[in-house]
This record gives structure tokens, C-alpha cells and sequence, in this order.
């Protein structure tokens, strides 16, 4: 079937003597045709075997036999005209290309699904209510999402300070071993897992108020932070290193103090980027979920204070909503699903706005 | 770009110099700190595990080791069957984006496959379980008839599909983006003269990159392995949900009995865990965290020493 796209050997200019520079080369959009080809090949073999079985057709098996099938009569079309090398490239062509195509496949099923099952309870009650004294259907996450924000702001309080300051050593101030050690290190936290980071929170709580079972929010604010601040100090840290070192020299020769320069020379022109860095580190730890079931615990309940009892959380809710069903198990699935979705939504929000700030207010010197 | 070198003629120490420099050294400091503190704590609280007696322990196990070698071993076979499928899908991708896609569309390309990253582990989870598991299923018993006699494939084939494999699937696709990326920054620092040496020469876009690209980007496609190698170990919330974990050795991937991670029984178990209980899940977190951090310190290692033409940080 895709032989009917083999082209003429070498095509032949008007005047009759055939063009060298294009002698024994695939037409330019040889590909393309084999690949319809090939698709439609397949399809038609799955839509045979559809009509006879009477199942459905089955679209995923066919785009793969399709995908298989092109890539490999692309490889022997090219062989037969082209040469082997030739071959060998359009076959590594077919294949990163149907490497790309795979990787979208998971991200356009998260995104499906979870529009699709979130939906039907993503309505005011969720928005509105908490679980307090909910059994089965009903209820919402407004526990959740106030735990969330809470926890999350409160982690950001901590690491934006402590992250920029360590930028602003690493770029401005810092040198030798100390700067080394910080660099190297901050890029070995960037590797704790989650959960460890919600051990450690739960070990120094625990010692501090000397109570085996402690669940306290401020405890998750910790935990997030180990994993935030590692983030914040890597992306702060490349938009210091972007500001140009005229500004700082033309800062100095007017005999303005480093810590002043610092302050209203060189932050100001990278602020844009450092937002955008804060917030891709917030969009980051927002869908944490394991150091927060470990130190903040789960309840039914609202609750506004970080520093006792337990709190929830949007990870943590979505989660005990899926694994603790109870006799109405769809009422929890749809409440799990919603509340994944509020979450995929907060978070979506989060990275396009700190792009639009990255791109309306970034200083001329910028990458982009 | 480097911060303006200390001249020789030394400025007028001012206090807001003094107060600001002295501000920004205490934060780096407090990193080492935390890193340290996360450490000790966790030392601390795991000391009493390792002198537990066997009825301290949930199943059969006698001692601490007994307890939590199975755990090491799913946390390494998982972490390992998800690197197998993501590192060559990985370096497709960054190939894609870097030396084939055309110019203007590769920046939103590597956009998109970012956006993986931005979807929480517990979502994951989610789909894990009610979308992939259920979708794999048929296919895992067909590989169970066909190649039932490969041990790995080993019958009788799980009914639910929740098996390591289904977790290994998902955990891949968690590291792909930071793969993706790390490979991919390393592809576009590759010399253009190198390239466009090969090229002249006469090479196919594949012979320049087989030549010029891959052997240029080993240390940082390693060393980018590596770090999604630390952060498939670490990953909890999808073992957690997706399998129901059993503390058995095991190395088939298609049965309903799978070894469980240490991430994923800290989950299960600590919310119901007392008294020694939690120190016995600490002491496994601590294990994780020491092979975590072995992991990411070689990676991070192999980077440092070929930071002059890596750009893998």
C-alpha cells in the first residue's frame, strides 16, 4: 500500500537530462506520504477486524500498527533509493519523533481524565464546605484548600528569604570553599525525597514538644521548605548571575555601598525572574502530599491555627478521599477526583502567570 | 558572568554592608545546617529501631535488616525498571527538541514536556490506578501466555493490574521531564563547529549526532540518569496507591504479589504507627535518604567535573 508513494527514480528536468543534485533522493514530502500510508494501512486492517469481530475500533492499536508500520517502510523505501545511511537516518528520525509523541500521550490522559472525572463534583459545595460530619455524598474541600494555603505560605515565608539571601551570597558576596560546599549542596537537597523531608519535619517536632504523635501545619511548612528552598536558591541564583556587571561597576563608581547596589541596582533589574522562580518552587511543593500525611495528618475539620492539631491538605485530602472509601465509594471517588483537579488548576494558574510575569517584565538583558 | 573580582584596594566597611553580608552568609550556612539537622534528627529518632525485638515489627521479620531489605529491594527494582524505560525515551525526546524539531516550535515543545512535572504525584496516582492499571491489564496477559517462560514475565498474571510494572510505567513517566531537560541542555551546548564539522564532512543528521552530540553528552546523560534515578527512589505517593505491597523478594513484574518501596510503607504505615513503630519507619527513611543522597552526590559529582562543557546545573 505505501509502495504507491515510491517516487520516479530520478526526476527528469524539462529538457530531458535528469537533475543530479535531486538523483536518488526521496521527494521532500516523501515522508508524510508514507506516513498516511501507513496509518491508513492500518486502519483499515483494524476496521476489517472490527466489523468481523463487531468489538469497537480500537483507535491506540491502530496509530501504533500505523506508527510501526511507517517507520518501517520509511527505513526500506530509503534503503531501496536513498542508501543505507540515509536509511539510517530517516529510521532515527521516525523514532525520536514517535519518542516525542509518546511522552504526550500520559499528559493528555492525565489532563482528560481528570477534567472529565473531577467535573461532576466540582461545584460550590466544594468550594464552600468542609468533611465535617460528612458520611458518603456531600461535603467539599474547603478544609483542604485553606490547609494548603496556609501550609504553602507559610512555607514560602520561610524559604524566600532564607533562598534569596543564599543566592545573593552566592552570586555577590561568596567565594572559595564555603561558596563550593553551599553550591554543591544545595544541588544534593534538590534530591531528598519527599517523605524524608516529612520524617525530618515529624523528628524535630517530635523532640521539640517532646510528643511521640505530633500533627501540627507549621510542622508541613518546615518540611516544604527543606524542599522549597533548594529551588528558590537555583533560580534567584541564575538571575543574579544574568544582571550585566556594568550595572553593578556604574553603581560603585558613584560610590554607592555593595549592600545598596545589591538592593536598588541589582534586584530590581532581576526581580521579574526571581518571582517567576518563587513561584515555579510554590507550584512545586503545592502538590506535595507525603511529607504532609506524615507531619500534618489528616482531619474532617477546618482548622485556621498552624501551630497545634492536625491539618488538612489539598495532596492529602485527595488522597485519604481514594484510599479510605467508604460504603458510597463513588462519593469519595468524585471528591477525590475534583479535589485533584482543583489541584492540577492551582497549579496550572501558578506556572502560567509566573511565565506571563517572566515575560512582560524581564529586563532587556534576558534570555528570552 | 562572574560577581566583580576583590580588587586590591579595599572599600569602607560600612554596618549595612556588614549587617547585609553577614544576613546573606547566615542563610547559606542555614542550608548546611538544615542538611545537617535532617541528618541528626533522623539519627536520632532511628536509634531505638535497631535494637527492636522481632514483635516490634509488622510480618515475620526478626530484626531491623530482616525488615527492611525487602523494602531496599523494591526501591531499587522499581527505581531501576522505571530508568530503563524512561532514559532512552528521554534522550529521543531531548533529541527531538534540540537537533530536530524546528527552531521556533522547540522552546513551547520543551514546554510541554515540562508540564509533566507540573502534575502533583498524588494525580499521578490517581490515574495510575483508574486509568493505566486497568488499560494494561490485557496487554500484561497476553505477555504472560507468550512469554511466560521469560522469568521476569513469570505467570500467574495480576487481574487488576496493579502491578511493580504498571509503578515502574509511572514512575518513568514522573522522571521523564527532568531527564528530558538536563539531556536536553546538555545537546544544545554541544560545539556548533563540531557539528557543523561533521556535517561538512558529509554525515546524515544522525551520523552528526552519533558522531558530535552523544559523545559529547555521556557524562551529562549519566549524571541526568542519575538524578532521575534519585528521584524515582524517592518517589512515594504512586507505589503507595498503585500497588498492594506484600514483603516479599520478587523479581516478576506482572504478578499481584510485588515488593513494596520504603517510601510507600512509610505512607501506609505511619499515620497507625506508635511507639516504636515510628521509629522503625524513621529508620527506614533513613535509609532512604543515605541511598538518595549517595546517588545524587555521584551524579552531582560527575556534573562538577564536567561543569566547564556541561551545562546539566
Amino acid at each position: 500500500m505505501s509502495l504507491t508513494a515510491t517516487p520516479p527514480q530520478a526526476p527528469v528536468t524539462q529538457n530531458g537530462i535528469s537533475n543530479s543534485l535531486t538523483a536518488g533522493k526521496l521527494p521532500r514530502y516523501a515522508s508524510i506520504y508514507v506516513l498516511v500510508g501507513a496509518l491508513a494501512a492500518s486502519s483499515a486492517v483494524f476496521g476489517l477486524v472490527a466489523v468481523s469481530s463487531g468489538e469497537l475500533f480500537n483507535i491506540a492499536g491502530a496509530v501504533f500498527c500505523g506508527v510501526v508500520l511507517y517507520t518501517a517502510s520509511i527505513w526500506l523505501i530509503s534503503r531501496l533509493v536513498e542508501g543505507s545511511r540515509k536509511a539510517a537516518d530517516r529510521f532515527v528520525t521516525a523514532l525520536v519523533a514517535t519518542a516525542f509523541t509518546i511522552a504526550l500521550l500520559p499528559l493528555i490522559s492525565v489532563a482528560f481524565t481528570t477534567i472529565v472525572n473531577g467535573l461532576p463534583r466540582f461545584d460550590a459545595a466544594f468550594f464552600t464546605e468542609s468533611m465535617r460530619n460528612v458520611v458518603g455524598a456531600g461535603g467539599g474541600a474547603l478544609h483542604a484548600i485553606m490547609g494548603t494555603l496556609l501550609i504553602t505560605g507559610m512555607a514560602a515565608l520561610i524559604s524566600v528569604p532564607v533562598g534569596l539571601l543564599t543566592a545573593i551570597y552566592l552570586v555577590e558576596y561568596g567565594r572559595g570553599k564555603l561558596k563550593h560546599g553551599i553550591t554543591f549542596f544545595v544541588d544534593v537537597m534538590t534530591g531528598i525525597p519527599s517523605i524524608v523531608a516529612g520524617l525530618f519535619a515529624f523528628a524535630l517536632f517530635a523532640l521539640v514538644t517532646d510528643d511521640p504523635g505530633v500533627r501540627m501545619g507549621f510542622g508541613g511548612a518546615v518540611a516544604l521548605s527543606v524542599l522549597m528552598i533548594p529551588v528558590v536558591v537555583r533560580s534567584s541564583e541564575e538571575m543574579l548571575k544574568l544582571v550585566p556587571n556594568d550595572l553593578r561597576e556604574a553603581s560603585y563608581a558613584l560610590g554607592v555601598p555593595k549592600w545598596l547596589t545589591i538592593l536598588k541596582v541589582v534586584l530590581p533589574t532581576s526581580i521579574a525572574g526571581i518571582i517567576t522562580g518563587i513561584m515555579i518552587a510554590v507550584a512545586r511543593v503545592i502538590g506535595e502530599t507525603a511529607p504532609l500525611l506524615i507531619i500534618a495528618g489528616f482531619t474532617t475539620s477546618m482548622n485556621y491555627n498552624l501551630f497545634a492539631d492536625r491539618m488538612m491538605t489539598l495532596p492529602v485530602f485527595v488522597y485519604t478521599q481514594y484510599m479510605n472509601q467508604g460504603t458510597d465509594s463513588q462519593a469519595y471517588i468524585d471528591r477525590a477526583w475534583a479535589g485533584a483537579l482543583t489541584l492540577i488548576l492551582i497549579v496550572a494558574l501558578l506556572n502560567v502567570v509566573a511565565r506571563i510575569i517572566a515575560k512582560a517584565f524581564s529586563p532587556k538583558t534576558g534570555r528570552r | 558572568m562572574t560577581p566583580p573580582e576583590a580588587s586590591t584596594i579595599t572599600a569602607k566597611q560600612r554596618p549595612g554592608d556588614r549587617i547585609f553580608s553577614t544576613a546573606t552568609l547566615v542563610a547559606g550556612v542555614l542550608i548546611l545546617v538544615t542538611l545537617a539537622a535532617v541528618a541528626i534528627f533522623l539519627v536520632a529518632q532511628s536509634l531505638p529501631a535497631f535494637t527492636a525485638v522481632a514483635d516490634d515489627f509488622k510480618g515475620d521479620a526478626e530484626n531491623f535488616w530482616q525488615y527492611v531489605w525487602p523494602l531496599v529491594f523494591g526501591t531499587i527494582w522499581a527505581a531501576a525498571l522505571a530508568l530503563i524505560m524512561a532514559v532512552p525515551l528521554s534522550i529521543g525526546i531531548a533529541l527531538f527538541i534540540s537537533h530536530y524539531a524546528p527552531r521556533r516550535l522547540a522552546q513551547g515543545l520543551g514546554y510541554i514536556i515540562d508540564l509533566l512535572a507540573a502534575v502533583p504525584s498524588v494525580v499521578f496516582g490517581l490515574w495510575g490506578i483508574t486509568v493505566l492499571a486497568p488499560a494494561v491489564q490485557p496487554f500484561y496477559t497476553t505477555l504472560t501466555e507468550w512469554f511466560g517462560w521469560f522469568p521476569l514475565f513469570a505467570g500467574p498474571v495480576s487481574g487488576t493490574g496493579r502491578t511493580i510494572l504498571t509503578v515502574a510505567v509511572v514512575l518513568a513517566v514522573m522522571i521523564l521531564p527532568i531527564v528530558t531537560a538536563l539531556c536536553r541542555e546538555i545537546f544544545l551546548q554541544t560545539p556548533v563547529l563540531h557539528e557543523e564539522a561533521a556535517l561538512a564532512l558529509g554525515a546524515t543528521r544522525w551520523e552528526m549526532i552519533k558522531l558530535a552530540v552523544l559523545p559529547f553528552g555521556r557524562p551529562g546523560i549519566i549524571s541526568a540518569s542519575m538524578l532521575g534515578l534519585g528521584r524515582a527512589l524517592g518517589e512515594t505517593m504512586v507505589v503507595a496507591m498503585v500497588l498492594s505491597p506484600s514483603a516479599i523478594i520478587s523479581f516478576a513484574v506482572l504478578q499481584s504479589q510485588n515488593p513494596t518501596t520504603i517510601a510507600a510503607n512509610i505512607a501506609l504505615n505511619f499515620p497507625e504507627a506508635h511507639d516504636i513503630g515510628v521509629n522503625i519507619l524513621i529508620a527506614t527513611g533513613l535509609m532512604l535518604f543515605t541511598i538518595t543522597l549517595a546517588v545524587n552526590m555521584v551524579a552531582r559529582y560527575i556534573v562538577e567535573r564536567r561543569k566547564e562543557f556541561s551545562g546539566a546545573n
